[in-house]
């Protein structure tokens, strides 16, 4: 079975965000893979393990998105595609979808796997809309999957409990946390990923024009949270004093209770 | 000409969503400024008993999209059916809630329709270049982008418990007319097998109210049940950190921060939780945030509105006991 992975990186989740001219600055932060993408490449290694078949890569970034692609192929992927040209550096979802889409079709895949959000900018479309301009089923949210002949058995994660549903390959899924544990990639696996292919395409390569793709939604205005001050810590009291004054100043001055 | 704003409802066991009334009233404020008129589009079976009360919240229409089909809610017939009835009707803006069924359905429908959306927004105001402009999060909330569409329809998500919900008028009545669902079979390749519901008296994590949550300091699985006691004198909702779902104490489906729930309760109670920024990226824009923690650098307490510096086993417990005393 071939599986293709849509993968991007992202800011480490324990990274603090700063503006810069208006925009988020990357300086010094540490780049990775997101995490939600880290259980959509365990989960197609996974199937590959049991099955035979390849899991390629499908990365849409700039030149340092490099990394985040070496640490799928150290962790076990085959191979992998990036996208990279200057023109998506101001897309939205509807064009990176396009792209994608482009880009996938072209590579031979029984399912299509991703995470279910991005952390950065927390869109959680492309992938969807992946599925739709290749016109094939999408499920989100997956927390178990199982696959066997030509259909994929899935539990997502709906509000109040869970969901299974059995869906034609091919498919798109977009994996949950809880769906497995991500490997960490092993020193050979390290070594040998640095003689996977790693194909750089732009859009001239897909057969695309970038005139073509003029974005939906206009460039993101970025701003900052306004900093939540300390405020009244009760300390060095006997608890049920601590409880009661609490409690007080919960339905007398904040009125929450 | 695209006109109109749709707010697409979301309902369950005969009662809307609250996030679908949400909505509702802060999109009325939006169409009293812009004309256009106001739309709750109700997909579903036997739904229209459900108009009385988004007319109350301000619809001016309502679109009953009634079928069998879409008795339980899939990707594929609800694409199907409303991208339909959308093409015809031609709405200026599509919105819905940012649940489990919003995060969904709406990328689908906005790539069906050729549409740009807004995922998870938490703020949404008449724009006069782009007609709407929405503010997400971004980084789990340690930053916003605020974007709009340059074309129509716009689709956006909006995250439960960022809008205020308005007052219902039960005088209010609003035009009802029927939709036929025209589903194309492939949209029908997904099946439902079998849907697990959890049965909880306690509100969902993303809607709730108030929200008491447990970190690494819970020390084991076994100690939720106080959370659980004192969550439920205040109807509120149980949630952890990602400590405490890494350490095996609580499934994951209860974890609140960037690699969980992102939650804006009017109260938040986190005890035993530092305040690593991972778990703040999802709870930082509650209301009212209180955190008992018995290290006194704890960074939570950087941050916290009210806070006490004691032991949560000893805490928590008596919280509950005054809380059911204010009832």
């Amino acid at each position: 079975m071939n599986i293709v992975v849509t993968l991007k990186q992202t800011f480490d989740t324990e990274a603090n965000i700063v503006l810069k001219d208006g925009k988020i600055d990357a300086t010094g932060v540490n780049m990775v893979m997101n995490p939600y993408d880290e259980f959509a490449v365990e989960e197609a290694l996974k199937l590959r393990e049991k099955d035979g078949g390849e899991v390629v890569i499908v990365c849409m970034g700039g030149a340092d998105s490099e990394k985040a692609v070496r640490t799928a192929l150290a962790m076990g992927a085959d191979r992998a595609v990036l996208i990279n040209d200057p023109a998506l550096d101001a897309s939205d979802e509807w064009v990176r979808a396009e792209v994608l889409a482009k880009a996938i079709k072209d590579i031979p895949f029984d399912l299509l796997l991703a995470g279910r959000i991005a952390v950065d900018d927390q869109s959680s479309q492309v992938a969807v809309r992946v599925a739709e301009v290749l016109g094939m089923p999408s499920v989100t949210s997956i927390l178990k999957l199982d696959v066997d002949g030509g259909k994929a058995t899935v539990t997502r994660e709906i509000d109040g409990g869970t969901e299974t549903i059995e869906v034609p390959l091919p498919a798109m899924l977009t994996a949950q946390k809880g769906l497995n544990e991500p490997r960490y990639p092993t020193m050979p696996g390290i070594m040998k990923a640095k003689k996977k292919e790693m194909k750089t395409v732009t859009l001239a390569d897909l057969g695309l024009n970038a005139a073509d793709f003029a974005p939906k939604m206009t460039a993101p205005v970025y701003s900052l949270p306004e900093a939540r001050k300390a405020g009244v810590v009760i300390a060095g009291e006997e608890p049920i004093d601590a409880v009661k004054k609490l409690v007080k100043l919960l339905h007398e001055e904040a009125k929450v209770v | 000409m695209a006109k109109g704003i749709w707010v697409i409802i979301e309902h369950h066991d005969g009662e809307v969503r609250k996030v679908s009334l949400e909505i509702l009233s802060k999109c009325r404020e939006i169409a009293d400024k812009t004309g256009d008129p106001l739309v709750a589009v109700i997909p579903g079976k036997d739904v229209a008993a459900l108009a009385d009360s988004v007319a109350a919240y301000g619809a001016d229409k309502v679109i009953l999209v009634d079928d069998a089909k879409l008795e339980g809610y899939t990707t594929g017939a609800y694409t199907s059916a409303l991208s339909k009835v959308a093409k015809k009707e031609e709405p200026a803006a599509i919105i819905i809630g940012n649940t489990a069924i919003g995060k969904d359905l709406a990328p689908r429908l906005a790539q069906r329709l050729g549409a740009g959306m807004a995922s998870d927004a938490v703020g949404m105001e008449h724009d006069d270049a782009n007609f709407l402009s929405f503010k997400r999060p971004i980084y789990g909330g340690k930053a916003f982008a605020t974007v709009s569409a340059t074309s129509k329809p716009v689709v956006a998500t909006i995250r439960p418990n960022a809008l205020s919900l308005g007052e219902a008028d039960a005088g209010r009545k609003a035009e009802v007319v029927n939709e036929a669902a025209e589903i194309d079979a492939d949209d029908l390749k997904a099946i439902v097998k079998e849907v697990a519901l959890v049965a909880s008296a306690r509100p969902e994590l993303i809607e709730a109210n108030a929200i008491i949550s447990g970190g690494r300091g819970m020390k084991g699985p076994e100690h939720f049940a106080i959370l659980e006691a004192c969550a439920d004198t205040i109807g509120a909702a149980v949630g952890a950190s990602r400590a405490a779902v890494d350490a095996g104490f609580i499934e994951e489906k209860f974890q609140v921060g960037q690699t969980g729930k992102t939650v804006s309760p009017t109260l938040y109670i986190a005890c035993g939780i530092s305040g690593a920024i991972q778990h703040l990226a999802g709870m930082g824009s509650s209301k009212v945030i209180v955190a008992i923690n018995k290290d006194p650098e704890a960074h939570i307490f950087t941050l916290a509105d009210y806070g006490i510096v004691g032991d949560l086993f000893e805490i928590v417990p008596l919280l509950t006991e005054e809380f059911k005393k204010l009832s």
